[in-house]
């Protein structure tokens, strides 16, 4: 391993700022979570220069996959400029001498992401990262976490079943929004981040890889390319995303874009009317260009 | 002649009571056997253990000496004393009765379904087991509107006919009684006579103790006199 | 009778053993407990037998050992000696040479186990219907309707009053949760049921009420059952055959009605006769 090769002149810091003994390990951890799909594996998440909490877990996964021709991109719930995807991006370009970044889904191949699946379907080409806080969905029901690994082994699962019945049986419907537990591969569940439970069927099948990493619990697991992610559910009561519909029962539209078929944000101005926006930032702005590209067409 | 169901040979049985150190004897050689479509009778003294004899080819005793040799319906004998825990609970289900002066029933039955239980045990169709009941406990005189409830708080002579009904009602092929009309009046008493007079007359081999001699006279066809056993009690020189 | 169960030479011991604990415990030593090493010979050598449909009662005192049986028997302890087989229909099952999986599969599909205490079986914080749904679900009945409609005909059948099945059973009295408790048992029929001093603490009316729920339920569906319990009156009415432990030893086996009615061994004529 050559590890100067990547040491720029006149900055102490290695290229990515791991140590090239913590990108292997980090690595070796993302072959075995790739082997088998869904489970937890155990790294040494090292000290970064942030809060644990704060995208620790995905960061050290990009740090480690990251190469110099690398196309980034950083985003949070959507956005890539809110301040948590803008640092985390200065970071990185800041470590990683060479890397480009860009706000453009087409145009990247590395993804980090904190609570969110771009709208616009990943490539084979393209890798996303997401950050985990809390990365095990048994520990809702099992305080022991040797316990848990037990029931992962067996895929021993009934009793987040049985949070789903109690939630069917209080709200008439299933309440979980974010982290909803999804099957891979048809063994382990996975807590998917917390994605919203519009962004869980882009796991299924998915054309990208797709790593998850918890820098505070220190487990990365992964839904490798084209594997089976199937949410939990009742045969009798299936699985649904959010519809976004008004009072009225109609598909509610960004209020920017106009698009009908994206994860929506409510906005509460000081009025107290409510409007709805893309969450993601990039495909809202791809929807502004095309209406505009047609608009100059026609005209 | 008809065919022997029961012998019993030298059957003897003695308590043993650890805690007074004491031996007590209840049985003592006793000889007979019981013969399908007759009654036999055992009389004898109090404390010549004629109730010690049926708990004994029950099983609820363990007999202390002797054989006790059954021949069941498939023609196989089998020694009472030695048969197996299981091989008894199957026997009992099917084959043997007894119905003693007690009625041990559950708190919440119905006096229906408690005489219909051996029939529900082996698996005969509820409507058909309870209808068999109500037949049964209307030819002993059992008010019908004591048959939803449950016995624990009949009268000892109501309760009395529940126990026979339900001794009955499964047809037993050998059938242990005691004293089954001791605290009947006369007119009950004489229904069970017919009931008895019934069974005997269909196959079943009954080996019974009654309180009134004319009862045996009546119905026994053979009697047994029991003696009391030589030594009354004697102390144990070892507890074990 | 088909046989259900076949239990040889069952032994616990808590502790590190050595060569004198058998002869040094027992009821002849008036302890279970090795004055050598400190060990604790909770259950030593205990065999038995169980047919379909069959009541087998399991009677001593406390720390007779007899709850160490069941629970051996049911996964919540593994034994320290001994065997059992499991016989499911065509299949056997070696209880003890299973794997974890295995294992949970049997407690989830054939066996089902009542507790003394209702928090042992039961998830307080969630509904009475939730733990019935808990164990459908382990055994992959995943439609929602279904498991609504089994959960509700088990509570009624147990009299539990169905407004109360989406109430947490912390808030119920010492016999409904002993009812859901059982519900929950029965909820995978299972061919094999355990019970640990289930009327244990409740009022005598309650008792007999659970008591006859049970019996009704074993001719039903004929399930085999193991009872445990220190009470005669549960014995008398329940059991067809009994085995009496102490100091984790059985002592005596027989027929119910001969262990109560003519008592071999010391002991069980001096419970005999305090009962009475």
């Amino acid at each position: 391993m050559n590890v100067t090769a990547h040491t720029t002149a006149g900055n102490a810091y290695t290229f990515g700022f791991l140590d090239e003994y913590a990108k292997k390990e980090v690595r070796r951890a993302v072959l075995k979570a790739i082997a088998i799909p869904g489970y937890q594996v155990p790294y040494a998440s090292r000290e970064m220069p942030m809060g644990r909490g704060f995208g620790t877990g995905g960061l050290q996964l990009t740090l480690s996959l990251i190469g110099p021709d690398e196309v980034i991109k950083v985003i949070d719930q959507g956005s890539d400029d809110s301040v948590n995807a803008v640092n985390l991006r200065q970071f990185i370009e800041m470590m990683c001498p060479g890397v480009s970044t860009t706000t453009k889904t087409a145009e990247c191949t590395l993804i980090q992401s904190r609570h969110r699946i771009p709208e616009r379907p990943l490539t084979a080409a393209q890798i996303i990262v997401l950050q985990v806080p809390y990365p095990d969905p048994l520990v809702v029901v099992e305080p022991s976490e040797d316990k848990r690994k037990t029931m992962h082994g067996e895929a021993d699962y009934s009793r987040l079943l049985v949070k789903l019945y109690e939630d069917l049986v209080t709200f008439d419907e299933i309440t979980l929004s974010h982290r909803y537990p999804t099957r891979i591969n048809g063994h382990y569940i996975i807590d998917p981040s917390p994605i919203p439970r519009w962004d869980v069927p882009k796991l299924n099948d998915s054309a990208a890889l797709i790593l998850l990493g918890a820098g505070r619990e220190k487990k990365i697991y992964a839904v490798p390319p084209h594997t089976q992610a199937t949410p939990l559910a009742f045969n009798d009561v299936p699985f649904r995303v959010e519809d976004f519909r008004d009072a009225a029962g109609r598909r509610r539209a960004c209020a920017r874009c106009g698009c009908m078929n994206s994860f929506l944000d409510e906005f509460v101005s000081d009025s107290g009317d409510k409007t709805y926006q893309c969450s993601d930032s990039d495909w809202c702005d791809e929807q502004l260009l095309q209406i505009e590209r047609l608009r100059r067409k026609s005209a | 002649m008809a065919p022997t169901i029961l012998r019993v040979e030298g059957y003897g049985k003695q308590f043993q009571l650890h805690e007074q150190r004491k031996r007590i004897p209840s049985s003592h050689n006793v000889h007979f056997t019981v013969r399908a479509g007759e009654l036999t009778a055992l009389i004898g003294p109090t404390g010549a253990g004629k109730s010690s004899v049926l708990k004994g080819v029950y099983r609820t005793y363990l007999p202390s000496a002797g054989r006790i040799l059954y021949r069941d319906a498939r023609g196989h004998e089998l020694d009472l004393a030695l048969a197996s825990e299981h091989q008894i609970l199957e026997l009992r289900r099917r084959e043997i009765g007894f119905v003693t002066q007690f009625l041990h029933c559950l708190p919440r039955q119905a006096t229906l379904d408690v005489v219909a239980q051996p029939l529900f045990t082996l698996g005969v169709a509820r409507p058909e087991a309870r209808r068999r009941a109500a037949e049964l406990l209307s030819a002993m005189h059992l008010p019908e509107r004591l048959w939803s409830i449950s016995p624990a708080m009949f009268s000892g002579g109501e309760r009395q006919r529940v126990n026979l009904a339900r001794g009955f009602i499964a047809k037993p092929r050998l059938l242990l009684l005691d004293e089954p009309t001791a605290s009947l009046d006369p007119i009950t008493a004489e229904c069970v006579i017919d009931l008895i007079t019934g069974l005997k007359a269909e196959g079943a081999a009954l080996l019974a103790i009654f309180h009134h001699p004319e009862t045996i006279r009546r119905l026994a066809d053979q009697v047994i006199e029991l003696a009391l056993p030589p030594v009354v009690e004697e102390c144990l020189e070892d507890a074990a | 009778m088909n046989q259900v169960l076949q239990v040889r030479n069952l032994g616990k011991i808590y502790g590190p053993g050595c060569p004198h604990c058998f002869e040094s415990t027992g009821p002849e030593a008036h302890t279970n407990l090795c004055p050598h090493c400190d060990s604790v010979i909770a259950i030593h050598d205990v065999s038995l037998d169980l047919h379909e449909g069959e009541i087998l009662g399991i009677m001593g005192e406390s720390g007779s050992g007899k709850s160490t049986v069941v629970k051996a028997l049911y996964f919540d302890q593994a034994p320290s000696a001994g065997e059992a087989i499991f016989f499911d229909a065509e299949k056997q099952h070696a209880l003890f040479n299973l794997n974890t999986a295995q294992q949970r599969w049997l407690r989830n599909f054939r066996f089902g186990m009542v507790y003394q205490h209702p928090h042992q079986g039961l998830n307080f914080n969630i509904t009475a219907g939730g733990n019935i749904a808990e164990r459908l679900l382990m055994s992959d009945l995943m439609d929602y309707n279904a498991i609504r409609a089994r959960a509700k005909a088990l509570l009624t059948r147990m009299e539990v009053l169905l407004s109360r099945i989406d109430d947490r059973p912390k808030n119920f009295s010492g016999g409904m949760q002993q009812r859901v408790q059982i519900a929950k048992a029965l909820a995978t029929r299972p061919p094999l049921l355990f019970l640990d001093e289930v009327t244990s603490g409740l009022d005598l009316s309650v008792q007999a009420r659970i008591l006859d729920l049970i019996l009704e339920i074993q001719q039903e569906l004929k399930t085999a059952m193991i009872v445990v319990t220190h009470d005669l009156g549960v014995i008398r009415l329940l059991t067809g055959r009994a085995i009496v432990m102490k100091y984790g030893r059985v002592i005596e086996a027989g027929l119910t009605d001969q262990i109560l009615e003519d008592p071999q061994h010391a002991y069980t004529q001096q419970l005999v006769a305090s009962a009475l």
